[in-house]
């Protein structure tokens, strides 16, 4: 349970996909411009990532690795993600629309966010069971949640600041990222010390 | 629209439309490997090769692929050429392989890419459209080496792994991690803006979908436009909007 709740809390703060690794900058920057787009964005990255783990985790371990076809894995993966979003859009859109109103119109985008594919490759990599694949997705996911969130509220005063003038639009938001980013550092060894592992 | 000649469809890759510096595509592997300028050197050279073999694969297969199933397709075509890239690294260079680590695989969908395939090599001869991942390539390969070699030799004191004697003493570390990717790209796109500018301008695009791969297909979708977005153009030539 302890190494669960690491993996977790790694996940969301420490090891912040966006902030940390780079990965799904695409949306961080493009989608955090006002709050509700960044939560719908986020909650839709962090769903899409729990069951894209629970897709390709079985494929990789009973499918790719029986039969010596590791080699594919990247090319498998990007393939189920892709037909996956698709898939989770039309059920969505069939059965649930009201989700599918709020959630649909980030889906699309997510087919080529790098940080889903990119949790996936990573949980293979580290190692994990299936359990701990879907708990590092989940914690991946609201950390990506988080970050969408706060950017969007350092944002929200950006866009009303006034910024040097070669500064304006993409550098002074990146500069500001950058601090952002910083404040996350503070995170690091915190989870270790708190659970003493 | 006017057709251009062969050698300004290189430079317009490397200058006038450098992917990183006025199209900002690609920025995840930007920020990522820009730690050390032997990772940045790989990651543009893998990401190049990447895209100039992707390019003229589906600029020959352009009137093959049926358009509603093209995105599918074209992210097959390049993530084959990912795992040849990831194979061949693995076998010959495996330090490098470990080195960029899952930024490697990520290249399938690296926007510099997908995009090119959408905006440009889908419309144009196998001749043009190769010329074009050569010079985007090296416009994207040059981006990083230059974002590499502030980060490492101010950040580490180092010149692709060649310690420098004075800097040593004088590290600012912060920049080799997270936060200094972030600072130094911003700083560098504000840098761009300055020299552009002093050159009449080239009007950079607010950034948000139309950069992005998937922009095909949320033409439709209301996120984009929601979030203020300028309608992706797909034009083959992004600088008319200027």
């Amino acid at each position: 349970m302890r190494e669960l709740i690491l993996i977790l809390m790694t996940g969301v703060l420490v090891n912040n996909y966006v902030l940390q690794q780079f990965l799904g900058i695409c949306p961080f920057l493009g989608v955090s411009k006002r709050f509700d787009q960044a939560s719908g964005m986020g909650i839709a990255v962090t769903f899409v990532m729990l069951c894209a783990t629970a897709v390709t985790y079985p494929i990789y371990e009973y499918a790719l690795k029986p039969a010596g076809l590791e080699y594919l894995q990247t090319i498998v993966f990007i393939l189920v993600i892709a037909a996956l979003v698709q898939f989770v859009e039309i059920m969505l859109k069939r059965f649930i629309p009201a989700l599918y109103k709020s959630l649909g119109v980030y889906l699309p985008l997510i087919t080529t966010n790098c940080a889903v594919l990119g949790v996936t490759i990573n949980n293979i990599t580290a190692g994990f069971n299936f359990l701990e694949s879907m708990v590092s997705s989940l914690g991946v996911g609201l950390g990506f949640l988080l970050a969408m969130v706060l950017f969007a509220g350092v944002r929200s005063r950006i866009e009303r600041s006034r910024a040097p003038k070669y500064f304006q639009g993409l550098p002074i938001t990146l500069i500001s990222a950058s601090i952002v980013a910083l404040a996350f550092y503070g995170f690091a060894g915190v989870v270790e010390n708190i659970l003493k592992v | 629209m006017t057709k251009d000649s062969k050698l300004m469809i290189v430079l317009r890759g490397i200058i006038m439309e450098n992917p990183i510096l006025i199209l900002v595509l690609g920025t995840c592997p930007t920020l990522a490997t820009t730690t050390s300028v032997i990772s940045a050197f790989s990651m543009g050279i893998a990401a190049t090769v990447v895209l100039i073999c992707s390019n003229v694969v589906i600029s020959a297969l352009r009137k093959v692929i049926p358009d509603v199933v093209r995105i599918p397709c074209y992210i097959v075509i390049i993530a084959a050429f990912v795992t040849v890239v990831q194979m061949l690294l693995q076998a010959y260079l495996p330090d490098i392989y470990e080195m960029l680590g899952v930024y490697l695989a990520l290249i399938v969908v690296n926007c510099i890419i997908l995009g090119r395939a959408e905006m440009y090599a889908r419309k144009n001869s196998v001749l043009d459209s190769a010329l074009d991942g050569i010079g985007m390539g090296i416009g994207f390969l040059l981006a990083l080496i230059l974002m590499a070699t502030v980060r490492e030799v101010f950040g580490n004191g180092s010149f692709a792994g060649l310690a420098i004697p004075f800097l040593q003493n004088y590290k600012i570390s912060v920049l080799v991690q997270a936060p200094g990717g972030f600072f130094v790209y911003g700083a560098m796109i504000a840098l761009m803006n300055l020299i552009t500018a002093k050159q009449g301008g080239v009007k950079r695009k607010s950034f948000s979908c139309e950069g992005c791969p998937s922009s095909g297909h949320c033409q439709q979708s209301t996120a984009c436009a929601s979030a203020g977005a300028v309608k992706p153009t797909g034009d083959e030539n992004h600088n008319e909007e200027a």
